[in-house]
């Protein structure tokens, strides 16, 4: 029972961390950033601990829930503040306090000579803190404190240059575009409390089987709006490409390894009201199917290396969200690729890190080429991870994609011919898109040289930015095979998903593998000869129109624009227009009504004695004629 | 003599009285035009204590005499504090009280 105390710590010490860095001001300058790298590895250590501990108890023995008092009585409602350590929670917070760490390291170096470093890990504790609390909660309400934290960490993290406008810009679009989905957990919870009085993980997952499927459906679907609010899917996905304004870090932690999966950790964590409401389930691999062809789309036109990476994640995401719509033989494989995605992104993203460290800071792929001699161990860490996501075996990525792919065969009727072939198609895209972001950087001619008038030396970063990717390298190449060996991982999660059934899928399992593999393959091919054999033109070409319109992210923002902004904008506006002119005015008339009136009773008061003895004897003779005429 | 023409009397002194208040700008003579007032109820009350035999009218009128009586202390004395200071007796120079 001890060492289960430690729960709270884990979000205490970066929240410590936080506080100290954002309060301690100026004081801290020096220092600051060692204390940032210190608070996440030591909450790494404790779940380590907590791990060791949990391992040791039979598996129905493993969900702790540490109490920390009563946080509120609301009427009828009480809310706990209470901690759930369980399989699940703490998979994901072995996951952000490891890569975490690893990231907080790489930003040491990363930032090392922006002003505002110390202020950059306050914000990044903040984020691990949130994180933290967000998978920990034992409740939906102390997770929505999470939810909201690491919402406000990612803001204050993508504006973290906000000298410059568009930064700004981007880490307001990306706080508007997820309060649409906190709108949905709000509602959620609403129900939760009409159909449960109650928003506590045990009273809502355990009541979960007797709701009608009416209230069932309603908030399955409210949890996936939250879902794709922070997970940047189909509909809310827009935010997620402008998001890559912040610190590269900041990509690879919050926006690739860790924030942007919590959606799936809200739909696996709720999967008894999912498995309640079929409907809304088939919503969930909708909308994964639809993000997953769309960011693997636009991530073949994306020249930005961080927006590619960007749009791939969003595809990645796509994957674990259709995995956690299927139902219990998906939920630990969304779990398993969100682990071995959070490993591979975010060595990917300190990867792109490293090239931009390299090249002044420039982003544009069309300009690199040729930077696996000047850069040969980014180019190898960078390269393993890009094996792991293309699904190579034995790689990680083989082992959690390839077990989503076949998972979504499974079924019966036409559901999983359409999302089968859509998750095998999106493995065929990513290994094209992948591939052409690792040729057009690493291999092919040198395009750099003639660029902005002065030579680039690209250079290799410092240790310390290298242990880091190195680290993340070993994990891609490793831990999908570690995980999996026996069926470790999907028994290991077995107390809080439940048990995976095994289906067989509708083509056999030998020739998926052979497709999948084949279709990689040729992706991979594909782009090979295309940006490594081929030349790639430092400008863009015009390209079909397909292109044009995946570059412009499939024109989401005009869509958006078009479809709700302008709408909101015309309402807002309509009703600021009524609203002074017809509220506002009437209360003016009336006020100067009353005004005008006054004006001409005050003429009435002109000083003159005689004016007020004409007035007394006007008076006194009407009275006078009414007391006449009622006597006569 | 029907008792009623003193009550047409008062009558005209009364609209004497007021007109003199309303026309005239000099401030004694207005003062003297509110005499003429009170001085034509005082004859209204008296001859209506003559009508019905009674004394009440009477003891009126001496009422009015002794307020007019005060009256005329304090107006006076207000006019005179007036003319001290503007140098005039006109009332329609005292139009400070307006609105």
């Amino acid at each position: 029972m001890e060492t289960m105390g430690l729960a709270p710590w884990l979000v205490g010490f970066p929240l410590i961390g936080a506080a100290v860095l954002l309060l301690g001001g100026r004081r801290t300058n020096r220092w600051g950033h060692w204390l940032g790298v210190l608070a996440p590895t030591a909450s790494f250590v404790a779940g380590l601990v907590m791990l060791v501990a949990l391992l040791g108890r039979s598996a129905d023995e493993r969900a702790i829930v540490t109490t920390l008092g009563t946080w509120f009585h609301a009427g009828p409602l009480t809310v706990e503040a209470a901690f759930r350590v369980d399989p699940l929670s703490l998979t994901f917070v072995m996951l952000v306090t490891f890569v975490g760490s690893l990231i907080h390291l790489y930003s040491v170096a990363y930032m090392e000579h922006d002003r505002d470093r110390r202020r950059f890990f306050g914000y990044l504790n903040l984020f691990v803190a949130a994180m933290l609390l967000l998978v920990l909660a034992d409740s939906y309400l102390l997770l929505f404190v999470g939810w909201e934290g690491v919402g406000l960490a990612s803001f204050l993290l993508i504006g973290f240059w906000d000298h410059k406008l568009e930064n700004a810009v981007a880490g307001k679009k990306a706080f508007v575009m997820n309060r649409v989905g906190d709108m949905g957990l709000i509602v959620a919870m609403m129900l939760m409390v009409w159909q449960f009085g109650s928003v506590s993980f045990d009273d809502v997952l355990g009541g979960a089987s007797h709701l009608g499927s009416g209230p069932a459906t309603a908030m399955g679907l409210m949890l996936l709006l939250a879902a794709c609010g922070k997970s940047a899917q189909f509909p809310l996905q827009a935010w997620l490409g402008d998001a890559m304004a912040g610190p590269t870090p900041v990509s690879a932690l919050i926006h690739a390894a860790t924030m942007v999966t919590a959606g799936v950790y809200l739909l696996v964590r709720s999967h008894a009201i999912l498995e309640a409401a079929p409907n809304a389930q088939l919503v969930v691999v909708i909308v994964g199917a639809i993000t997953l062809l769309f960011g693997a789309i636009v991530g073949c036109a994306k020249d930005d290396i961080k927006k590619a990476l960007a749009a791939s994640t969003m595809s990645q995401i796509g994957y674990m969200m259709l995995a956690a719509g299927l139902g219990p033989i998906g939920y630990a494989f969304a779990i398993f690729h969100l682990v071995t995605h959070g490993f591979f992104k975010a060595g990917l993203f300190l990867g792109a890190g490293s090239v931009m460290h390299a090249m002044d800071d420039s982003v544009d792929m069309r300009r690199f080429g040729g930077l696996a001699r000047a850069l040969p161990i980014t180019a190898i860490t960078m390269g393993l991870g890009w094996l792991a996501i293309l699904g190579v075996p034995p790689f990680s990525g083989f082992f959690s994609k390839d077990k989503i792919i076949e998972a979504a065969f499974v079924g019966e009727g036409w559901r999983p011919w359409v999302f089968g072939i859509v998750a095998l198609l999106g493995a065929g895209i990513t290994a094209f898109y992948m591939s052409r972001l690792f040729f057009m950087t690493f291999a092919g001619r040198r395009r750099w040289p003639a660029h902005d008038g002065h030579e680039t030396h690209p250079h290799e970063a410092p240790w310390l930015m290298r242990w880091p990717m190195i680290i993340l390298a070993v994990g891609s190449v490793f831990l999908g095979f570690l995980l999996q060996l026996g069926g470790r991982f999907t028994t290991w999660l077995e107390p809080s998903t439940g048990h995976a059934v095994h289906g067989e899928p509708v083509i056999p399992v030998w020739l998926l593998l052979t497709l999948t593999l084949v279709l990689v393959v040729l992706g991979a091919w594909l782009a090979f000869r295309l940006y490594a054999v081929g030349p790639v033109p430092v400008e863009a070409p015009h390209g079909s129109a397909l292109v044009r319109a995946a570059r412009h992210d499939l024109y989401q923002d005009p869509v958006n624009e078009t479809a709700v902004m302008l709408p909101g904008q015309v309402l807002t506006r309509t009703l600021v227009y009524a609203d002074r002119s017809a509220v506002d005015a009437s209360f003016l008339q009336l006020a100067s009504g009353v005004r005008r009136s006054g004006d001409g009773l005050r003429k009435a008061q002109n000083g003159y004695v005689r004016t007020y003895a004409a007035t007394s004897l006007g008076g006194l003779l009407v009275v006078a004629a009414v007391v006449w005429a009622l006597a006569g | 003599m029907p008792v009623t023409n003193y009550l047409i009397l008062a009558v005209i002194l009364f609209s004497i009285g007021a007109t003199t208040v309303l026309l005239r700008r000099n401030a004694i003579i207005v003062f003297m035009g509110i005499e003429l007032m009170l001085n034509a109820t005082n004859l209204a009350f008296v001859t209506f204590a003559r009508i019905h035999g009674d004394l009440t009218g009477q003891v009126l009128a001496f009422f009015v005499m002794v307020v007019a009586a005060a009256e005329v202390v304090v107006g006076l004395a207000i006019i005179v504090t007036i003319f001290r200071t503007r140098r005039s007796a006109s009332v329609d120079d005292v139009n400070l009280l307006n609105g």
